[in-house]
């Protein structure tokens, strides 16, 4: 008997080294996660931005949110704090000196905040109650509050630190930008875009914006072109020098890539956007628990093998 | 050994009646935090949306309250039966801890009323590590209620259910060895979602091998401690013999755990981390130190037969390794947007709250229920 109980547990111990060292590859086998059929998204572009933050009114205005106070008489502007459960979105400034010139790195950029709309979001997978979920077709990542229970996994797994909590509520929600669902629903665009003079944000189908993005970083830089304001569809345009712009689309590759993406002229780290693997993070805590659990075979295995080792110790006593 | 016996003493000694007005302190802020808001008690923020709630009382809670869990897989799965006194007291300990840190989750949880939603297959996500944590949790709960339940039937003289209980007790013994490995592996994987939020002092795909040793760590030490402390205040028998055959394979597990504490973030290049003298870094080397110096004590077999020893060697061990959990939910994390995080005071009186109720029922149980060894003099 004895010697059948050491085996039992030789072959587990065995078996919990080789899924220590089996987490890695599991990770490693993750491939990208695909675009959404109709997947939309939002394209930033800080060299068209002229901060005037019509946007985060706009934002405000379209989905209900309530205006913040937070510091003196110019509040969103002065305050470097990041979004909160009143502001779905923001446009923050980099600068660095007195030196006037925008989008250089000596001088002064914008950039816009919000919900990235990942296509392997942390959130999604953090919350135990799919109270946060992604839309199969465009790819919008929404949150309901009926299934909500409150335990702020999605804040702690967020790479981008996007959802934000209701901390003096006593029914509190979890908030954060859905891509005007509501909107969209309606046949609409995201109302920060709908609303932007320049087409610094820019509405349209996460592929043709991938293009449009690609076009501007061919750009000539100081040469004139056309820009498309609002939506990528709309029919208006203006003409704008191409900006001197940083080769790199962020959000086409981070942590899996992103349905919002940022074009700018200053290192996005500079912009208080995490430089990030292409690969999420999500993959990797998947890989591990799918290694550990092969979909609770193992679990079940074990409890087998433990149920029959504790009646058999019983046995021997008697 | 004597057999357990309840202690009947006065229960409502001096420490009874701290411990009750802590507790009664730690209710008026709760009510407090149930009118106006998590926000409005605690210092947590969108920074850290989890501060010692959940650092502490879950994280390290749930560890501190494995011995029940250590024992088990002790007399059950490795057969030493020898053991067995330890187990009820363990047991106990266990029964306290966890549902003390389930009712943290709920004072934690920001839409409380809506926890079942968990337990709804339409709202389930499988692949969320918190789902499993909190499902493994509930369910180790009630697992541990039914193991602690024949100390109870006993009092209260109800023989048929107990025997009963007896005849399909082993398959509730299995589940309380198979819910802990699963969850306590699992609170370690639930970080790694932090990615780069977490600090590669802890960031390693080894989180949840750590965590189950920790976990089985404080397991074996805490009953050591628990031991001494019984020893000291209720005067019962010691138990020297057992915990000195407990400290002879505690540093093989420790060993182990050093080991890939250790190299895990020398191979990945982030030791030097540890000694640029950041409060991350220093926090780095406590931890692993009064770890070493627990391995340093109990490796010398001569150190195993003294008490003394044996006390500082698993005191050390509690702290050391409950520090590892704080570091690697609260102390190792840094969202990066100069957020900072220190509990305010009515958020600890809460977390001492939650203590002081668990040495309460510890008092009243011992005194009532027959747990620990019979006094020598009672
Ligand atoms: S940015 Fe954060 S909140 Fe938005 S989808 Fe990605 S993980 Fe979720
Ligand atoms: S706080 Fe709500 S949305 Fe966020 S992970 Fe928890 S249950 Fe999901
Ligand atoms: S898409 Fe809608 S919710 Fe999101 S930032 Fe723009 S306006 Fe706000």
């Amino acid at each position: 008997m004895k010697i059948e109980r050491r085996d039992f547990l030789k072959g587990a111990l065995g078996g919990g080294l080789l899924l220590a060292a089996d987490a890695k590859p599991a990770a490693a086998r993750h491939v990208a996660k695909e675009l959404p059929p109709n997947a939309v998204g939002i394209l930033y572009d800080a060299t068209l931005c002229i901060g005037c933050q019509v946007c985060v009114g706009a934002c405000k205005q379209a989905n209900n949110m309530p205006v913040e106070h937070t510091a003196g008489t110019d509040p969103l502007w002065e305050n470097p704090e990041d979004l909160s459960a009143k502001t779905l979105n923001i446009i923050k400034k980099y600068g660095s000196g007195d030196y006037p010139v925008k989008d250089t790195v000596a001088g002064y950029s914008f950039v816009k905040r919000h919900c990235m709309h990942c296509l392997d979001p942390a959130c999604v997978s953090a919350c135990p109650v799919s109270a946060l979920r992604k839309n199969s077709d465009n790819g919008v990542v929404t949150y309901d509050k009926t299934a909500c229970i409150g335990c702020r996994y999605c804040q702690v797994a967020c790479p981008f630190n996007i959802p934000k909590f209701e901390w003096l509520s006593a029914t509190p929600r979890i908030v954060k930008c859905q891509l005007c669902s509501h909107l969209l629903a309606k046949g609409g665009i995201s109302a920060c875009c709908a609303a932007c003079p320049t087409g610094a944000s820019l509405f349209g189908r996460v592929e043709d914006l991938r293009q449009e993005a690609k076009r501007r970083l061919a750009m000539t830089p100081g040469d004139s072109y056309d820009f498309p304001v609002a939506s990528l569809g709309s029919k208006e345009f203006q003409s704008h020098k191409a900006g001197h712009y940083i080769q790199q689309i962020y959000g086409e590759s981070e942590v899996g890539g992103t349905q919002y993406m940022l074009l700018a002229g200053v290192p996005f780290d500079k912009l208080g956007l995490p430089t990030l693997p292409d690969e999420s993070f999500v993959a990797l805590a998947d890989g591990i628990q799918y290694a550990i659990y092969k979909g609770m075979v193992y679990p079940l295995v074990v409890l087998g093998g433990l149920i029959y080792m504790i009646r058999k110790g019983e046995g021997d006593k008697h | 050994m004597t057999a357990p016996a309840p202690l009947n003493k006065t229960i409502y000694t001096w420490n009874f009646k701290a411990c009750a007005v802590i507790a009664g302190l730690a209710g008026l802020f709760l009510l407090w935090r149930f009118f106006f808001g998590i926000g409005s008690v605690s210092n947590m923020n969108d920074g850290y949306p989890w501060g010692i709630w959940i650092a502490y009382d879950v994280v390290v809670g749930t560890a501190l309250a494995c011995g029940g869990y250590a024992m088990a897989l002790l007399v059950y799965v490795f057969n030493k039966g020898e053991y067995h006194p330890l187990v009820r007291p363990a047991l106990m300990t266990s029964l306290f801890g966890y549902t003390l840190a389930g009712i943290s989750v709920m004072i934690d949880l920001g839409r409380y009323w809506q926890a079942y939603n968990i337990f709804l297959p339409w709202h389930s996500n499988l692949h969320s590590v918190m789902f499993e944590v909190a499902v493994c949790i509930g369910t180790y709960v009630m697992v541990l209620w039914v193991e602690f339940a024949p100390t109870i039937l006993e009092k209260y003289k109800a023989e048929q259910l107990r025997v009963r209980l007896n005849r399909v007790i082993f398959v509730f013994i299995a589940l309380g060895i198979l819910l802990p490995t699963m969850h306590q592996s699992s609170l370690g994987t639930m970080m790694l979602m932090a990615g780069y939020k977490l600090s590669p002092l802890w960031r390693t795909g080894f989180l949840p091998l750590l965590f189950l040793l920790t976990a089985l760590l404080m397991g074996y030490a805490i009953v050591m401690v628990e031991s001494f402390i019984c020893q000291a205040w209720f005067k019962t028998p010691s138990e020297m013999p057992l915990l000195s055959k407990i400290a002879e394979f505690i540093p093989w597990l420790l060993g182990v755990y050093l080991l890939i504490r250790l190299e895990s973030v020398n191979l990945a290049g982030n030791l030097a981390l540890a000694f640029n003298g950041s409060l991350q870094g220093n926090m780095f080397l406590l931890e692993n130190a009064l770890l070493i110096a627990a391995f340093v004590i109990l490796v010398q077999p001569k150190n195993r037969v003294r008490s003394k020893m044996l006390f500082l060697a698993s005191s050390a061990i509690v702290l050391g390794a409950a520090l590892y959990r704080i570091d690697t939910y609260i102390i190792g994390f840094d969202p990066g947007t100069g957020w900072r995080y220190f509990p305010s005071v009515p958020e600890l009186v809460i977390t001492l709250g939650v203590v002081a109720t668990e040495g309460m029922a510890y008092m009243w149980v011992v005194n009532k229920l027959a747990v620990l060894p019979k006094a020598e003099h009672a």
